[in-house]
């Protein structure tokens, strides 16, 4: 059959064979070479952490009945660094307390990486964790304190020094090892304290407020190498601060609390921008941001009867709270609203200063110049309402930003 | 200016002073004055009544180093200080332990064991001389119980000091367990929370954060502990009277015998100095430590 017909036809089927067979090769190599990329990966996932971690209504409430965590939902991804902020009592070390399992939780479930750990002890959760006030033996010098943990677990003793050497070199205090902490500085502690947590291989590293017993300046480059350091080794952490700075600056996302309910999750900037209530919006930034009261009234706001800023926002007549940024103000001559300066704070780079527009309401506005003002000048300024946000008399989002444009 | 800042200064110390003037006078009287005539009368032969007759020197202290009575008091005091200090600071230190444990209803664990405290060394005597008695006390009834031989605690040569002991350990477990309790109690939880994260075991723990936390303290009650040890008076004198055979004739109750029952009051003066030598010793290392400490604990 092959050879019978002219040259040209085998030649023609030849090729067809070539092509198909070809193709075929091609198909199983791709299949082949697919399996392993999915066998390498799914082998790689199984070893190389998927640790998320997930609170599921977690509740928690004292003996004496006060309620100190109401329904907990969150979910940590792998290599975030996921802030909880607020006030004192609000929650967040609580929440903290029962990742670790350092407290038991009346209600709800905590899951690492798809694991239900809420019955387990701590040690048997794959967490290790950065103390507020370090938490160093102090009879321990620097390097015992580092492989405090490997030793608990009967790490062998060279594997140890090789970990210690690594670790020591990644935070800098090579030369401090044998010292005691007692001979340490706040930041050198927090930096062994800190070595003591990426010691331990657990990708998941929880920290309880360690910058707040150190200086601003300190801080902030802790800071820096806090991040720095989580980036590049991709771990997971969960930072409790009372620092909208902190919150600001180091988070992948930040869960907002207060009084032990989640006010709202999101990224910083979504936070600043589009926060979910007031409570969010007076937390970040500073000078915190200015709630007004104000009245919707024929296409203008209305402010102390006194005042009116004219909108398209397209929303019923009435009461309303209109967040300013106090960096959204502008000083003009003949701005539309005005007051008294009752307080200036020079910055050098920038000024803030406090603005009373009577009815015991005051205006904090910041502006990136400096002013030749004293108390008692009457200032007069605009808002600019296209960036302002506009929440309802219980203080709930109702317009972020743009929606709320200017007329003008 | 110079003149009234000077006027002033005199007038305030005169009035430091004057305040100081009723504790110099009571301390004068009941602490001072004896002392000094302690050492005094250590150095003098002396009459039935304790007057001095006539100085001779060391002779007193030579004398007490050869006599076999002092001797054997000197040790018992030394085995007794040890064992009931040793047992007192173990079992004070497990107490405290487990009293600082959070558990539903501990504080009434920690009232009852520092509760011992509160007891007066002559109530504390005499409850358990009612214990040790052979034929109705709480012992001989368990004895009996468990079928073994019966021991008459207080008449046996070893187990008089053996019941000493015992009835020492028992009035000083409360100040004890009180103190390492305040002092664990102040181990700051963080610490623990790193060893609870990292599995340590409760061996580790208390090696690696409670004892060394606690070791001033410790060391503390440790020499507070031996230095009551060394004055013990009441218990002997209730259950004992240093009997039998003078098994538990401890220092102290010696002192007393010679002055007042054996009239020899050079020789119980010659012992009290050794006495007061010896305390003051522990003393001295206790401010040495702790001064020591106290650098080292001061960047802490």
């Amino acid at each position: 059959m092959l050879y019978d017909g002219d040259y040209r036809s085998y030649n023609a089927f030849f090729n067809l064979y070539v092509i198909v067979m070809t193709s075929l090769h091609q198909i199983v190599t791709i299949i082949l070479l697919t399996t392993i990329i999915i066998m390498t990966s799914m082998a790689f996932e199984r070893v190389q952490l998927y640790m998320t971690i997930e609170l599921r209504h977690l509740k928690k409430k004292y003996d004496n009945g006060e309620e100190v965590l109401t329904d907990i939902n969150a979910t940590i991804e792998n290599g975030q660094f996921y802030i909880l902020v607020g006030a004192s009592g609000s929650g967040k070390s609580t929440i903290l307390n029962a990742i670790a399992g350092f407290i038991p939780i009346n209600d709800g479930t905590v899951v690492i990486n798809e694991k239900d750990v809420t019955q387990l002890p701590p040690k048997d959760r794959n967490l290790s964790m950065v103390f507020q006030n370090y938490a160093l033996m102090p009879n321990l010098t620097v390097a015992e304190n580092i492989v405090f943990g490997l030793a608990a677990r009967h790490t062998a003793k060279d594997i140890q020094q090789q970990k210690l050497n690594d670790v020591l070199n990644l935070v800098h205090l090579e030369e401090y090892k044998n010292k005691k902490p007692g001979n340490l500085s706040g930041g050198q502690r927090q930096r062994v304290s800190l070595a003591r947590a990426l010691v331990s291989d657990a990708q998941i590293i929880l920290m309880d407020e360690p910058l707040s017993n150190l200086d601003a300046k300190l801080r902030a480059e802790m800071r820096k190498e806090i991040r720095a350091l989580q980036q590049q080794l991709g771990i997971t952490v969960i930072y409790v601060t009372h620092d909208q700075t902190e919150a600001m600056t180091m988070g992948d996302q930040v869960m907002v609390l207060n009084k032990g309910k989640i006010e709202q999750i999101g990224s910083p900037l979504e936070l600043y921008n589009a926060p979910a209530n007031t409570f969010v919006a007076d937390f970040f930034g500073s000078p915190s941001i200015n709630l007004l009261d104000v009245k919707m009234r024929h296409n203008s706001f209305h402010l102390n009867d006194q005042f009116e800023m004219l909108t398209n926002v397209d929303i019923d007549e009435g009461q309303y709270i209109l967040g300013v940024r106090p960096e959204n103000i502008v000083i003009s001559e003949n701005g539309a609203l005005r007051g008294e300066l009752t307080h200036i704070e020079p910055l050098g780079d920038g000024t803030n200063i406090e603005v009373n527009i009577g009815q015991n309401q005051s205006v904090r506005i910041k502006v990136s110049e400096q002013l030749d003002l004293t108390l008692g000048d009457v200032v007069s300024f605009n808002v600019l309402i296209d960036r302002a946000l506009l929440f309802t008399p219980s203080g709930q989002l109702l317009h972020t930003g743009k929606s709320v444009s200017a007329v003008i | 200016m110079k003149k009234a800042s000077n006027l002033k200064f005199r007038n305030e110390s005169a009035l430091g002073w004057l305040l100081l003037l009723p504790s110099f006078i009571i301390l004068g009287i009941f602490v001072f004055y004896p002392m000094l005539k302690t050492f005094f009368l250590s150095t003098q032969l002396t009459d039935l009544m304790g007057n001095p007759i006539k100085f001779i020197g060391f002779k007193n202290f030579s004398n007490l180093f050869t006599s076999d009575s002092f001797m054997t008091s000197f040790t018992i005091t030394l085995i007794f200080v040890f064992f009931s200090t040793l047992l007192t600071l173990v079992m004070a230190y497990l107490m405290a332990m487990s009293a600082s444990q959070k558990i539903m209803g501990i504080a009434v664990f920690r009232t009852m064991f520092s509760s011992t405290m509160g007891v007066s060394v002559t109530v504390a005597s005499i409850l358990w001389l009612f214990m040790f008695n052979p034929q109705i006390g709480m012992f001989s009834k368990i004895l009996t119980f468990l079928h073994l031989p019966q021991i008459n605690f207080l008449s046996d040569p070893t187990w008089s000091l053996v019941a000493i002991i015992g009835t020492t350990v028992w009035m000083n477990l409360g100040f004890a367990f009180l103190i390492l309790l305040g002092a664990i109690q102040a181990i700051p939880q963080d610490l623990y929370q790193v060893a609870d994260l990292d599995g340590a075991s409760w061996l580790m723990r208390l090696r690696k954060i409670t004892i060394p936390a606690t070791s001033p303290t410790i060391f503390f009650v440790t020499v507070v502990t031996l230095i009551n040890a060394f004055q013990t008076f009441g218990q002997v004198d209730i259950l004992t009277s240093g009997g039998p055979d003078y098994h538990t004739n401890l220092l102290v109750y010696a002192i007393y015998q010679d002055a007042f029952v054996n009239h020899s009051v050079g020789r119980a003066s010659a012992q009290s100095v050794i006495l007061t030598i010896i305390i003051m010793l522990f003393t001295m290392i206790q401010f040495y430590v702790k001064n020591r400490k106290g650098a080292n604990y001061a960047n802490e």
